[in-house]
């Protein structure tokens, strides 16, 4: 009897552990959410007007916030990669899916003005067009998607397929070689676009 | 004189603070989680599960929905995360909007109609959604976790996405308005 309880106890342990360990993704993707979401607010990106602005050509908030997280983004993540840390997970991709995909995504983007993830942040800043016509919009147009995925899959997004190749690796050069000129690069971009007076 | 306290009250930041700290954040998911930032594939389940919720759980039989998987996961926390968070910078510096339908700039071309406004959100959204799941990913995931780590698709992508995003502006306020 002794041993029989305890053995249940133990499963019971087990399981209890399990929960909690597939529940800690969850809130370290809000935790990492709720940074994202304030400094999103902090730059001027939950709001339509930078957002168009920056489409206009006549604000570059949002291109000096992307930039500038690319670069130090990228510096310090392959950085991680060259000691072993962390793995990349890089996107696949084909010029039907990345650049006709990528066309009807920009038109959206200017005729909403939000993208997905400055969307939610323009939510919680209280924009109302945001909640009631831009979110039910985009579920409505990924459902679309998920209506004609069977008919797309095979045809228009293997256009072109080149899977998920990094630029390193498609110029076959070390890491360092692809990471170093472009962060030069990037913030040679910045630099230009303060010079001009934006 | 700048507190700490004040810096958090401020409405805006240098956008290269900004940036960095994503940068940084980014850094964090990565190394935490093991995932790169990024959030239109959280509104793709979640449209999943309305039409799941619906129909008594045929939407899982599609097979986009198979792929992506309809459940609540880290990345669909991540976007109710960015809800929150931006929510709290909001209050805390005095910007949050109440009953804001049009914004300055819409309203300078097209004037105050909610009902306008609210429309072309709406079809603006469509256009976005879909072409979010067509590319495999939007601003976040391509633009800026993609491009990070130099992925061809991403920087095709986020070249792409401007390209659309800056012709059709000009077409709306420049042809239309």
């Amino acid at each position: 009897m002794e041993t029989k309880k305890q053995g249940s106890e133990t499963t019971q342990d087990a399981k209890d552990i399990t929960a909690v360990e597939d529940r800690r993704p969850l809130f370290f993707g809000l935790g990492f959410g709720i940074l994202f979401g304030f400094l999103l607010h902090k730059g001027g990106a939950t709001k339509y007007d930078v957002i168009v602005g920056q489409l206009l050509l006549t604000n570059f908030t949002v291109l000096k916030i992307m930039l500038s997280a690319v670069a130090t983004g990228m510096a310090g993540v392959y950085f991680m990669k060259s000691l072993g840390w962390i793995q990349l997970s890089p996107k696949s991709g084909s010029v039907g899916m990345n650049i006709i995909g990528a066309l009807i995504f920009g038109v959206g983007f200017a005729v909403l003005g939000y993208c997905p993830g400055t969307i939610a942040g323009a939510i919680g800043n209280g924009y109302l067009d945001a909640i009631v016509g831009g979110l039910a919009g985009i579920l409505l147009g990924t459902w679309i998607f998920a209506l004609m995925y069977p008919k797309l899959k095979d045809g228009i997004l293997k256009l072109g397929d080149f899977g998920d190749i990094t630029l390193p690796r498609l110029l076959k050069v070390n890491d360092w070689v692809a990471v170093v000129p472009a962060t030069l690069l990037i913030i040679l971009i910045l630099v230009w676009i303060e010079r001009t007076g934006f | 004189m700048e507190t700490i306290a004040s810096v958090f009250t401020d409405t805006n930041w240098s956008p290269y603070a900004v940036g960095i700290g994503i940068g940084v954040l980014s850094w964090l998911s990565f190394l935490i989680s093991g995932k790169p930032i990024a959030t239109s594939t959280s509104f793709a389940q979640t449209g999943g599960m309305i039409e799941n919720y619906i129909t008594g759980g045929k939407a899982e039989q599609r097979p986009y929905y198979k792929k992506i998987k309809l459940k609540i996961n880290w990345q669909w926390m991540l976007v109710v995360g960015v809800v929150i968070g931006s929510f709290l910078s909001a209050i805390i510096s005095g910007d949050f909007q109440v009953g804001v339908w049009v914004p300055s700039l819409w309203a300078s071309a097209f004037g105050h109609s909610a009902v306008l406004r609210v429309i072309v959100a709406l079809v603006g959204g469509v256009i976005l959604g879909f072409g979010a799941r067509f590319a495999g990913g939007c601003t976040s995931g391509h633009g800026i976790s993609g491009t990070l780590q130099l992925a061809a698709s991403s920087w095709i992508s986020a070249i792409f996405f401007f390209v659309g995003g800056i012709i059709t502006a000009h077409i709306i306020y420049l042809v239309i308005a």
